[in-house]
């Protein structure tokens, strides 16, 4: 259960913050189940078991994506990040200084963008 | 390099980040479809087009021609809002000032932010696109005093729930408008408690460019999608001896899904 391993009394905790909680547990579980196939698909002897591991680890990959996008959607930050990494291309720590306007920003289509993006639900 | 230019600016990294963080906060603040409509990207620069899946001048053919349809596609509009700086403020930064007179940047942001808002709600022809106010086909509801607003909306709901479009609902409410919802009381219970009737508790937006009045609108997903190219960003444009002249810019297109989406609440003079 996500609510065992809150840290904070859960009467101090808002809503937000209580679904932020189960989207970050649930975003580490899928890494780890993706993380886990990808071991036993590898030391895996059996072809068809592989096969169905390979495409175990590829579904929880689709999971942790899914939640990515929720945790982009209602945590601005998680957007302007996003929206900084994600998609860009070069060095990525040089992306961190494109960002900011000092040093190389990223080449091809990636303009450093204010990572507004979706709004939807915030008043 | 990109189109952005910012590697051009004679602006430090100090000053970057104080000047992206008043822009974005100016935005995010001022901008209201994208609180409650569907967004798409960003794609970036090279997206030029959103593909409809439709034909449009379909040419009949006769035996001796071949007959053409041409795809029907919406363009993205490009938007650019220029501001100019002082340079000797800009590197005040770098010496540790967090206070910059950024006013320049606040006007250019919120110039910009009203016309993507003024193109989601109004339209914006010359780029094709179709705003959710001209979409509708529900007559506007007239709004002609203050106390009005509870029974129009509850009217503007019913109108949605009678076409078939479920919620949940929101007020995107004018600067007239969202003062008076927040402001004004009857009876000593305030307006927007009234609300709480027709739409959930915070979903009334403030939509500084909608000076109409109010559109309540279903925020159900599917009704309308704000494609993005370029997401707002600022760039450089060139510099003189004293100033540095900047624009925030992003390039989207808007389309309507479902026009029976919405409802215009206009506010009149009685």
């Amino acid at each position: 259960m996500s609510s065992e391993s809150y840290h904070e009394p859960i009467e101090l905790l808002s809503e937000q913050t209580k679904n932020q909680h189960r989207a970050n547990v649930s975003l580490r579980e899928e890494l780890e189940a993706v993380d886990w196939y990808q071991q036993r698909a590898e030391a895996c002897t059996d072809p068809e078991l592989k096969a169905v591991l390979i495409h175990n680890k590829n579904e929880e990959i689709e999971h942790a994506m899914m939640t990515l996008e929720w945790l982009r959607r209602n945590d601005p930050k998680f957007g302007e990040n996003i929206a900084t990494y994600i998609g860009s291309s070069g060095p990525i720590v040089g992306v961190e200084q494109g960002a900011t306007g000092g040093g190389e920003a990223p080449s091809g289509g990636g303009s450093v963008s204010l990572g507004i993006g979706s709004l939807k639900g915030m008043k | 390099m990109d189109l952005l230019k910012r590697q051009l600016a004679p602006i430090t990294t100090e000053a970057w980040k104080q000047i992206d963080d008043e822009a974005r906060r100016v935005l995010t603040l001022h901008l209201a479809g994208r609180k409650l409509i569907d967004f798409s990207g960003p794609h970036g620069w090279q997206l030029g087009a959103v593909n409809t899946g439709r034909l449009k001048q379909i040419e009949p053919t006769t035996p001796d021609t071949v007959a053409h349809a041409i795809r029907d596609v919406r363009p993205l509009v490009e938007l650019r809002s220029t501001l100019r700086l002082k340079t000797l403020e800009l590197d005040y930064a770098a010496r540790g000032a967090d206070d910059l007179d950024l006013d320049p940047v606040i006007a250019a942001a919120e110039r910009i932010g009203r016309a993507e808002d003024a193109a989601i709600f109004r339209g914006f022809s010359e780029g094709g696109i179709q705003g959710i106010i001209e979409a509708s086909p529900h007559p506007p509801i007239e709004v002609k005093a203050w106390r009005d607003w509870p029974r129009a909306v509850s009217r503007a709901k019913e109108a949605l729930r009678l076409s078939g479009v479920n919620g949940p609902y929101a007020l995107a409410a004018g600067p007239t408008a969202y003062a008076e919802l927040t402001s004004e009381s009857e009876d000593g219970y305030p307006l927007r408690k009234r609300l709480q009737e027709s739409i959930d508790e915070g979903s009334l937006v403030w939509a500084p460019a909608l000076e109409e009045g109010a559109v309540l609108l279903s925020t159900r997903g599917g009704d309308y999608e704000l494609t993005v190219g370029q997401d707002l960003s600022v760039g450089y444009h060139s510099h003189g001896k004293d100033d540095v002249e900047l624009f925030i810019t992003e390039s989207f297109t808007f389309r309507v899904l479902e026009n029976k989406a919405a409802v215009l609440l206009r506010r009149v003079s009685s």
